[in-house]
């Protein structure tokens, strides 16, 4: 009876941690798995068209970087009940504001324009017009968001999270070699040596895992949501789930590439759909589905998290808890980036390449700024108080942060100069 | 329309007073941060402008 009464009370303990961890999760997992957008989804599958399953290490070891920056955002919207682009203009000044708010606003436009690319591409496979997939995907956000709560949104948005997995079961019908996963994809090598390409596919990996728009989404989220200090231990909880689970679908598009697209060239997802169609339709079809859901929901997450931003600053209400009446600003903010990006695809000879060149670039100004920012926040013992950084802390995020800067600068510097690093 | 944008300038103008000083703590590491970054900054700036002027060319 004790054993029973013991295993009750045990089980009653775990179910309300799960209980109250479906309460607090959401932003970190919503981030992370939407990191995983349309430009994500095209490096994954070039890598590992590229390299097999060589990289694999390589992403893993992503998931602590991904982690330690993003967990930050959670501690710091949670403890200063501040938007990231708030946090910078009161913390560094109006200067330093209105770069970080402008360079936000350009990046996040241009990388909508890309998840839009990635949509109409995706949906082009199953012979749905470019239009079509425009106004459809314009007329689901627009209802997603004006339903008038947080909460719903957020709901939602887990939903296309889930709908991100589908690369799992795609991995396991292309039969893959396990021994050779285990072999060649979890001991860390550089296939073919230390070379400029290589180089280039693990800046571009880096690059899509830590995008700018994640440290300012997160945290207005954090703050959207009402997060309080005593909630920071579930956010980074759902931080580290965020980040492993990104992580986990990132290699499953790795297994079906290095498997059946080995040694392919690789310059889109879409491609990479199209391919896969040939040997199994259903992996292709897979492919296609999860791009066309990558490219929405990163499109969910960016244009809310410039909407957000501005209404920060400009003293706009700025919270999906709110309806378009009360907050006209806002949402006049979210559907104008959206729609403009969503035009921009529909555009005869539009180039669309050189959009997607310059978005990396353009981040890169952005990434460390922010980056840089968000480590001397978490020092201000004056706000951040219990909160505030420890050394541990500060070595290891200082060291990702200097890592990141490095190669992200590298990358942005490659994009430009491709010559340079070959 | 002029009275918007009269507006919005002076909204701008409110935010510039309002974060007129920056309120973290300006010690030499901050101070040491916030320049590298300017140089930072500089130099990609410098580096996507001469691309450009490649392009252009």
């Amino acid at each position: 009876m004790n054993l029973f009464s013991k295993l009750y009370y045990k089980s009653r303990k775990y179910w309300k941690a799960i209980q109250l961890y479906l309460v607090i999760a959401g932003p970190g997992l919503v981030v992370m798995v939407a990191d995983n957008d349309a430009g994500g989804i095209t490096t994954y599958a070039a890598t590992g068209a590229k390299y097999g399953y060589n990289l694999i290490w390589f992403l893993l070891i992503l998931i602590p970087v991904a982690y330690y920056v993003q967990e930050m955002t959670v501690r710091l919207g949670a403890v200063t009940k501040r938007g990231h682009a708030e946090a910078i203009f009161d913390g560094f000044g109006a200067f330093w504001g209105w770069f970080s708010l402008i360079d936000l606003m350009i990046v996040d436009w241009l990388t909508l324009v890309t998840e839009f690319i990635g949509m109409t591409a995706a949906l082009l496979i199953f012979g749905v017009p470019a239009w079509v997939t425009v106004l459809g995907v314009v007329a689901l956000m627009g209802t997603i968001v004006l339903n008038g709560r947080y909460w719903t949104w957020e709901k939602i948005a887990l939903l296309f999270c889930a709908l991100n997995l589908i690369y799992i079961p795609g991995a396991f019908m292309v039969k893959p070699s396990v021994p050779d996963i285990l072999k060649n994809g979890l001991v860390p090598n550089f296939p073919g040596g230390f070379n400029g390409e290589l180089f280039f596919f693990l800046m571009a990996n880096i690059g899509t895992t830590i995008a700018p728009w994640m440290l300012f989404f997160q945290q207005s989220a954090v703050v959207d949501k009402g997060m309080l200090e005593k909630d920071i231990p579930w956010g980074k909880f759902d931080t580290l789930l965020g980040s492993t689970v990104t992580v986990v679908v990132a290699i499953f598009i790795v297994v079906v590439t290095g498997t059946v697209l080995k040694g392919v060239d690789i310059d889109s997802a879409s491609q990479a759909a199209e391919q896969l169609l040939r040997t199994n339709h259903y992996v292709g079809t897979f492919m296609a589905i999860g791009l066309f859901d990558a490219g929405l929901l990163g499109a969910i997450c960016i244009s809310l998290a410039s909407s957000w931003a501005f209404g920060e600053i400009f003293g706009w209400a700025h919270s999906l808890n709110r309806k378009i009446k009360e907050a006209p600003w806002f949402y006049a903010c979210y559907f104008f980036t959206l729609i403009t990006a969503g035009l921009v695809v529909l555009i005869p000879g539009a180039p669309l390449v050189l959009i997607t060149l310059f978005v990396q670039v353009v981040a890169v100004t952005l990434l460390p700024a922010a980056l840089v920012f968000l480590i001397l926040l978490l020092n201000d013992r004056k706000r951040m108080g219990e909160y505030c950084n420890s050394l541990a802390e500060n070595l290891i995020g200082g060291f990702i942060v200097v890592s990141i800067v490095i190669l992200s600068t590298l990358y942005g510097i490659s994009v430009m100069f491709p010559r340079l690093f070959q | 329309m002029a009275s918007r944008i009269y507006r919005l300038v002076r909204k701008i103008r409110e935010i510039n007073e309002r974060y007129s000083t920056p309120h973290i703590e300006m010690s030499r590491g901050v101070k040491i941060s916030l320049m590298a970054l300017r140089v930072y900054l500089l130099l990609l700036v410098g580096l996507i402008v001469y691309k450009f002027v490649l392009i252009l060319g």
